[in-house]
């Protein structure tokens, strides 16, 4: 497809790429600690490792196809490849490749030209990809239509990259091929206008992600705000370790972090004892001991899995939320949306014996 | 004439997973957990807790062994029963190996770091 348009550049491509990619991370090195608590969270690290932050709600794929309009569907591809990730490593733990997810401000600090020269390709995109998708037109016709839509795009001079760009991600339509999958979740700007749904046509029934989209069309048909509003991000200021001889390391920081994600400091030192199959003590300076070797990234790492498991609401993903002890269960109530649930006790599991035995067995 | 007693309605009925059966719930139901654990050095074990009763832990060990080229063993733990214990961070390896004989990926828990 590339081959027959002389005019296609994949480099410009690679260098929107990047420019998307240096964003600045939650948990970046130069995180600033004392900048307020946000409300989002990044669901890759600073080397773009992938934390499994639950399925990507609807609300958040519509403000991701809202601000990152030329990506949209791409986005969406990506957060499916995302999902077969996570689901193979539930970790996170094998690095990604330059795929990070497309940030929720890319409106507001992304570089004026790029975003504005994507402005008009955007809207004939959004109807655009919702034809293909409906009619689940085959490779040909959208071949035609990145024809006309090139031809179009040599009139404009200033819009060249956005349609090139807009080349790029057809292709990639095309491979996912997704127009098979009723769960393929980029219909999200679907049905704004009431009489365009889809199942109108046939007398099938409609499905529930069909249904959902609906809801979220009219809701931020009715509530424009609602996608505009970024809301602040999630901050925590990244671990700091420090090493003590050879075989302890030492969690500075763990007093300030637990107090950025309101837990005690006790269920989370709990916690990263039970992952971390090891041992260790606070020390008097409120610094965690803790026994083994132990990188800023391992201990990062799991301080997210603690995240993702006792701070983040699952359904809302907030992170403002309460736990509570009760009857020697813990339960979280999100404070945003009022959503309560139980979580997991920490368990630490089997622990094999390490070390000299003539120590502890008498 | 309707007494409710008679009615064939049991109000204390168990009405099912409110949550339809989403894993994790507050439980610590069949999983099987991979851990890793630091020895001295660079070295470290992987331990396998929670194998579900229709796999011969004896039998798995060996392939373990075979296809990670490693040494490992069965340990008899009084609470968590048998758990395979092998040299060297296996963890992935472990995963990769279960998910390939069918074992579904979400009730194997990773843990460390």
């Amino acid at each position: 497809m590339a081959a027959e348009q002389p005019l296609f550049d994949p480099s410009l491509k690679k260098r929107k790429k990047k420019a998307v990619a240096f964003t600045e991370d939650p948990l970046g090195p130069e995180a600033d600690p004392t900048t307020p608590a946000p409300t989002t969270i990044e669901n890759t690290t600073t080397n773009g490792d992938v934390i499994d932050l639950g399925p990507t709600t609807a609300h958040e794929q519509m403000k991701q196809s809202l601000n990152g309009a030329p990506d949209s569907v791409d986005a969406a591809d990506e957060v499916k490849e995302d999902d077969d990730f996570k689901a193979m490593f539930p970790d996170g733990l094998k690095k990604k490749k330059k795929k990070k997810d497309i940030p929720m401000d890319l409106g507001e600090d992304g570089s004026g030209a790029s975003t504005a020269a994507a402005a008009p390709a955007a809207t004939e995109d959004l109807d655009f990809s919702d034809i293909k998708k409906k009619k689940k037109s085959t490779k040909k016709k959208a071949m035609e239509d990145f024809e006309k839509e090139f031809n179009e795009a040599k009139a404009k001079d200033e819009a060249e990259e956005a349609e090139a760009d807009d080349g790029e991600h057809l292709n990639e339509l095309d491979e996912a091929d997704l127009g098979d999958d009723p769960f393929a979740r980029n219909e999200a700007p679907a049905g704004i206008d009431s009489g365009t749904e889809p199942w109108l046509g046939s007398d099938r029934d409609y499905t529930y992600p069909e249904l959902l989209t609906r809801f979220y069309a009219s809701l931020h048909a009715a509530n424009p705000s609602l996608l505009t509003s970024t809301g602040k991000r999630y901050t925590i200021a990244p671990p700091q370790i420090l090493r003590e001889g050879v075989r302890k390391s030492i969690f500075a920081n763990v007093a300030d972090i637990c107090k950025r994600m309101h837990r005690q400091p006790e269920h989370v030192i709990q916690f990263l004892f039970a992952e971390m199959g090891t041992t260790g003590s606070v020390d008097g300076s409120g610094r965690l001991v803790i026994k083994g070797r132990f990188q800023p990234k391992q201990v990062e790492n799991v301080l997210r899995r603690y995240i993702v498991e006792y701070v983040t609401c699952k359904t809302c993903k907030s992170p403002d939320t309460l736990l509570t002890k009760e009857n020697r269960i813990f339960f979280m109530s999100c404070e945003s949306c009022g959503s309560r649930r139980s979580v997991n006790a920490i368990k630490s599991g089997f622990q094999a014996q390490v070390g000299r035995r003539k120590a502890t067995a008498q | 004439m309707n007494v409710q007693n008679l009615n064939s309605f049991d109000p204390f009925a168990d009405e099912g997973d409110p949550l339809g059966g989403n894993q994790d719930v507050g439980s610590q139901q069949n999983y099987l957990h991979i851990r890793i654990q630091q020895r001295n050095g660079r070295k470290t074990l992987t331990t396998l807790q929670g194998l579900p009763k229709e796999y011969d832990p004896k039998k798995l060990l060996k392939a373990f062994k075979k296809e990670f080229a490693c040494n490992g063993t069965l340990v008899d733990d009084e609470e968590m029963g048998q758990v395979i214990q092998l040299q060297g961070d296996q963890r992935l390896k472990i995963v990769k190996f279960l998910t390939e004989e069918g074992i579904p990926k979400n009730t194997i828990k990773l843990h460390g770091f």
